[in-house]
Order: C-alpha cells, then structure tokens, then sequence
C-alpha cells in the first residue's frame, strides 16, 4: 500500500509519463529493423554472458575464501602470497590482465611446439577459457580483499564458544565462521557481482561472443551506432536489476537483531 | 555579481578559442593500431608506412593542410559522420553497404583478398577446404562481410580487433586460416614472425563485398573535400610519386584501373 | 649490471624499454601522463558532479532526487565499455550539433577533454553516492548547532560539513580514484592514446607481448601503490583529533 502511494505522486506520475514518451519516440523514430536478424546471436550472447558471469563468480569465490582466511589468520608464508595476489589484481586494469593471459600466453606457443599434440590444446585454443580465468582471478582479488574483513569481522566469542563444544575445526570454519562472514558482506558481495557483470564485456576483445559483441557486429554490418548500444544498455540494466532482487532475497534471509 | 562577469567572460574566452581552434586544417584518420607495410608506428611515437607517405604526397598535391589522426579501427566510420576525423585514409574499401553512409574519392590502390594458412595445412581459398576450420578476421572489415557469408560451414569464425591479433593467433596456432588483404599479409609471410604460413590463394570474387579499391572516405556531401582529394590521387598519379613511393615498399605497382 | 641482465635473459626486454627510441619506454611513460591527466581530469570532474549530486540527493525535491537517482542508477548498472562508446560517439556529436546550430563552427575536442568528460560522467554517479553517505554519516548536533549560530548555508558547508566530512569519505574517495586510473585503460577501446593503448602498439610492432604488458601492469602497480600511500596520509589528516579505528569491531 505504502509503495503504491509512493508511486503516484504527481511529481512521479509526470517523470513516468515523460519516460513512456521518451520510450515510445526512441521506438518509432529510431532504426530496430535489424532485430530479427540478429536474434538468435543475442540470445547466444546474452547466455554466454551469463554463464559467464555465474561460473565466474562461483569459481572466484572459491578461490576467495582460501585467499581471505590466509590473509585474515594464516602465518606468514600464507598471508603474504595471499596479500601480494590480491594487490597486484587490484592494482592492474581487467583489461591489461585479460590480454597478457590471452595475448601473452599465446605468444610463448609457437616456441612450444609439442604443445599442439598435447590434451589442453583443444582448451588453449579457444578464448573462452582465457576469459575465465581472467575473470576468476579477477573476481577472487577483489573478493578475497572482501572476505579478509569478513573473516576478521565475526565475534571471536562465537569461535571460543565453538572450541569449547570441542567442534573440529573444520566443522567449526563450515558451520559457524564461514556463513557468519558471508552473512555480514552480503551487501557488498551483491555490489561486486554487479561489478563482474560490468567486467563482462571486456571479453569481446579476445574475440568471446557474448551480449557486447553483438552490438560490435550489427554495428559494423549495418553502420547502426546507437541503436543497439542504447538497447545492450537496457538489457545489462535488467541483468543488474536481477542480481540486485537476488542478492536482496538473500539479504532478508539473514535474520536481523 | 562578480561572479557573473567572471563566468561570462570565461564562457566567452572558451568559445573564442574554441572558434580560432576549428581552423582549416584537415584531420585525415588512420587505424590507430599498426597495419605494415601501409601503417606502422615507430618507437618514437611517428607513424611510417605507404599509406602514410602516400596521405602527405596527395595533401601536398591538392594543397591541404593535413594532419594525421589516428582513431579505433571500429569505430573510424562513426568518428567520421561525428566530425572527429574529415577523411579516412585506413586502407578502407570501397564497397556498395560503406556508400550508403559516406562518399569516397576515386581509388588509389587495389589489394584483393586472399587467405593466409600455415605452410602444412591443406586450405585453400575454397569454401569446401574451410569447412570445419577455424578461421579469424578483423571486425568492421570486407573480410568479415565476405566470410560471413561464404564460409557458413567454418567452425568458428572469431572476430579480433585488428589484423595484427588475428596473425599473432594463426602464429600462435589458435585459427586455421586468416583472409586479409593481400598486400598486408605478403609482408606478413615474408616478415620474421609469418614465416609458419604462406598466402594460400585469393578467394573467389565478390565485388558487391570486396569492393572496387581502397579509397578515402568522406562525409556525404563534403564534394569540396572530395574533389581535393580526387586531384591530388590524380596529381601524384601522373607525375610518378604514386610509382616512386610503391618503389619503395614492393616489388610491383599496386594500383590498377 | 648487464652481467646480471644477461642471466636472467633479460637483456632484449630492457632494450626495449629503454627510453629512447629504439626503445619504447619513452611512449610508455608519455601514455602514463596521459593516462595520469585523463584520471585526474575525470576524479575531478567527477567530485564535482558528485557534491552537487549529493545535496541535491539530500536537500533537493522531490524531482532532483527522483532524477539523481535515475542517473546513479542507470550509470552503476551499465557498463563502463558501453557508456564510454555512448557518451563519446553521442555526446561529442551533440555538443558539435550545438555549437553548429548556434553558428560557431566546429569545436575542436582533444582525445583528453572527452576522456575526462566520459570517464568523469561515471565517476560522478559514484561520487554522488560515497559523498552522500560521507554527509550522512556527520552527526546530526553539529548541522544544528551551525543553523543555531545563524551560519549562512555556504558557510555551514564550507567551515561545518565538509571537514566533518571528509574523514568518511577519504576512504570511498581513495577507491574511486583508483577505479579512475584503472578505467583509463577501456579508452584504449576507444582509441585514446594512453598507457594501454601504447602498450599494445609496442607490443604488436615488436611481438614482445609480455614484456610490453608486464611493463604496464609495473607501472599501474605503482601508481596504485603511490596513490594508497598518498590516500593513507590523506585519511590520517581528516581524521586528526578524532579518536582511532583500531579496537572497534570489525
């Protein structure tokens, strides 16, 4: 009740009616003949930057955790790779990381020949895996700078209470320390995933097929410019508007004091 | 009220430099990532090259004050509607699709289309051979034109930036074939880092895709640009600069009628 | 020393750095300037978008807020590749379709003004938000106490607000600078000539990929790494006479 009084109020009546007009000009003043051709590729795309996004984030976040833990209470030998690790991803662009594992490597391949007979060559051709990984590493810097604060941010109480049950310590990591530390960056996570999913389209310049390259492709086909960047924004908006519900979702499930 | 005088007089200072800024000379865009022989950049920020020689001798011809300006192969065509550039001179095609956006001058050299694999493989420039190939191409190019529309039974055609990524992967063994133009990929072959591959053949010919020559691009309606330049293509034409510049980089004459 | 290079075979790798041509170090560091310029120019920019997005979010009505926030929103939601194509392809045609309608010709905009420009319309949606919750986060007496003393608005702000605010947005602020720097490499797409783009061209015409883009990443490593140092002393000032950090939860 309260949110539907908040929505038509006069002054946001007259935005929404500004905003379904600005909709219906772009719609019938602009050029969209090109959708139908190039539908099926930006369902291609836009799955392709989803899995991406989702296997990006789960497999970053695995690596977070180890990375965090290390950091937050692991002796020196462990920390400081840690540390270093996560410095040096934050302190370099995406883009230049993206393109010394994809450009970098590829240039040491003509030196190996044997390479080419080898299991991983099916895997190092594609750019798929490269952009992976990139993201993986990428998502796992940043993260594990997050879970470092999180690791540390949990009351010690709950850990001596845990050790004086007499729980293992890796029961103890599993039921107790770990979910609590999710549990108080949640906000941030969702935050950060949103920030992979704005990292996504870096891939296109390795030559992955995702959401953004098909702008790049109708684009250079047809010479439409604004079209199909204006609607790859709309539908990123969306994608994000999506991450933002879920993230919210498990938010309400944390239970508040 | 001081404030005011201040603001209007500093509006006034920025538009009147702005108005002296907008001065005569003309901004004649290349690729901004290297294309030998036509354009490369040397390690003292200078761009070499055919095409560059050939850009200065056809503004000294036609009396131009040119300067070069180099701008993302993507996006060259929307810099030039925009009026960041007045001409390209990138080695562009003239094809029927470009011409529905902008005018050219009269050609001023030919460079068929020819695919480029390594030494052992067995393609050639059929669509048959590239069957089940990968096979890579620089974006907002003829090639890519062409090889989406004939070789439908490729594997993969992947797409890169810039000519130079797609060699370094067909070096590096990622794509089996390339199709390029021939001039730039016979220096490709013959330079240190070609030497895994050798040009396999032109493709069969298209001239709606591949187009009649390269020329330079103009805005539509820019006839005064266009007709300066068509002198000066003509002018060193005639009186042999055209000849003594190609001298300098190939074996043969690269313009043809 | 060049016993040592030798060694670690590193000798082609330093050659091609070197300063002079025909080495490329020069290029580098003149892409780092440029690089450096764009993201000072953007931060920049980007504050003061973001202090009037701020007020605006806080002490404005009903339709600057609702407007404010549709701008952080669609800007935080978006790709950064994709606005910068956006705002560069359009908003550099607009402001030439402008300056034309009004009879002044073609403005001349260098690559760095519509870096800045681009770059600092992002930063500004970010801003907005790390000042906002800065200004928040000021406890409520003092904003009181300075409206009690009669203090104009412009000089609550300047002697009340914004010192108090500074020790909460020192941090927000030091990340958005480093998102700065690091989005300056996506003008590379665009065609800018800054440190990523100049990597790549002296990478391509030398074939050296990893000692080229190692280089780089050297070089980002150190500016973050300056500006972390610089930031912490930043943070050490605004906070001065208020109690530490150390010891409270988490």
């Amino acid at each position: 009740m309260r949110t539907w009084h908040a929505w038509t109020q006069p002054h946001r009546i007259v935005l929404i009616g500004l905003f379904a007009g600005l909709v219906i000009w772009c719609a019938m003043a602009l050029r969209w003949d090109w959708i139908p051709q190039y539908a099926p590729l930006a369902a291609e795309g836009l799955w392709r930057t989803i899995w991406i996004l989702a296997a990006t984030c789960v497999l970053g976040m695995l690596l977070a955790i180890p990375l965090g833990l290390a950091q937050a209470v692991g002796p020196w030998y462990l920390s400081a790779p840690a540390r270093l690790f996560c410095t040096v991803i934050r302190g370099t662009p995406l883009l230049l990381q993206i393109w010394l594992l994809y450009y970098g490597l590829g240039s040491l391949f003509p030196q190996i020949p044997w390479i080419r007979s080898s299991e991983l060559w099916p895997y190092l051709r594609q750019a798929w895996p490269y952009a992976v990984l990139a993201l993986t590493f990428s998502y796992a810097g940043y993260e594990g700078e997050v879970m470092r604060g999180a690791f540390a941010s949990v009351n010690k109480g709950q850990l001596e209470a845990a050790n004086a049950f007499g729980m293992p310590r890796f029961t103890m990591f599993r039921r107790i320390w770990l979910p609590q530390a999710v549990r108080n960056v949640l906000p941030t996570l969702g935050g950060e995933t949103i920030l992979q999913l704005k990292a996504t389209p870096l891939v296109a310049t390795i030559t992955v097929v995702e959401l953004y390259s098909v702008s790049s492709r109708v684009r250079s086909d047809t010479f439409i410019v604004y079209e199909p960047l204006l609607l790859l924004a709309v539908f990123y908006m969306i994608i994000a508007g999506v991450i933002a519900l879920i993230f919210r979702r498990l938010e309400m499930q944390v239970p508040e004091r | 009220m001081i404030f005011k005088k201040i603001a209007i007089a500093g509006m006034m200072t920025v538009l009147l430099g702005a108005g002296v800024a907008a001065a005569e000379k003309v901004k004649i865009g290349i690729a901004a990532e290297p294309y030998p022989p036509f354009a490369s950049l040397e390690a003292s920020g200078k761009w070499i090259g055919w095409e560059v020689e050939v850009i200065d001798a056809v503004c000294a011809a036609a009396k131009l004050d040119c300067v070069i300006t180099p701008v993302a192969w993507d996006g060259i065509i929307s810099s030039l509607t925009g009026q960041k550039i007045d001409a390209i001179m990138a080695s562009m095609s003239i094809t029927e699709e470009r011409m529905k956006s902008i005018d050219f001058s009269n050609p001023y050299y030919n460079t068929p289309a020819v695919i480029v694999a390594d030494k052992s493989s067995a393609i050639d420039a059929t669509p048959k051979s590239l069957a089940g190939k990968v096979i890579g191409i620089q974006a907002s190019t003829i090639h890519q034109t062409y090889a989406n529309k004939y070789f439908k039974d490729a594997m993969e055609i992947r797409v890169y930036q810039t000519q130079d990524e797609a060699n370094q992967d067909l070096v590096a063994g990622r794509i089996d074939a390339t199709q390029a133009d021939s001039i730039a990929m016979a220096d490709f072959v013959g330079s240190d880092n070609g030497a895994c591959c050798e040009i396999k053949g032109p493709v069969a010919n298209d001239k709606a895709i591949l187009g009649r020559g390269i020329g330079a691009g103009l805005r539509k309606g820019d006839d005064a640009l266009r007709e300066s330049l068509n002198a000066g293509i003509a002018a060193i034409l005639a009186n042999g600069i055209h000849a003594k510049i190609t001298s300098k980089y190939f074996t043969a004459s690269i313009y043809s009628e | 020393m060049e016993f040592i290079l030798e060694i670690l075979g590193l000798t082609k790798s330093v050659q091609l750095l070197s300063f002079n041509p025909p080495g490329w170090g020069g290029n580098l560091l003149r892409g780092l300037v440029n690089s450096m310029q764009i993201a000072a120019g953007a931060f920049g920019f980007g504050l003061v978008i973001g202090f009037f997005g701020a007020y605006g979010k806080l002490y404005g009505g009903a339709v600057v807020r609702d407007l404010l926030a549709i701008y952080t929103t669609v800007i935080r939601a978006v790709p950064e590749l994709v606005l910068i194509l956006l705002l560069y392809y359009v908003g550099t045609d607009l402001i030439n379709q402008a300056s034309q309608a009004l009879g002044f010709g073609r403005i001349e905009i260098s690559g760095v003004v519509a870096g800045i420009w681009v770059l600092g319309i992002v930063q500004g949606a970010y801003s907005t938000e790390v000042l906002r919750g800065a200004i928040q986060a000021i406890p409520t007496g003092q904003i009181e106490a300075a409206r009690a003393f009669g203090m104009s608005p412009l000089m609550m702000m300047r002697r009340v607000t914004i010192p108090a605010m500074m020790a909460f947005a020192t941090p927000g602020l030091a990340n958005l600078w480093l998102i700065a720097t690091k989005d300056t490499a996506l003008l590379a797409i665009v065609g800018f000539s800054e440190l990523t783009l100049e990597t790549r061209q002296a990478a391509a015409s030398t074939r050296s990929y990893f000692t080229f883009f190692l280089a780089a990443g050297g070089l980002y490593l150190i500016v973050t790494l300056f500006s972390g140092v610089v930031f912490g002393k930043i943070e050490k000032w605004a906070r001065r006479g208020q109690p530490s950090l150390k010891g409270t939860g988490g």
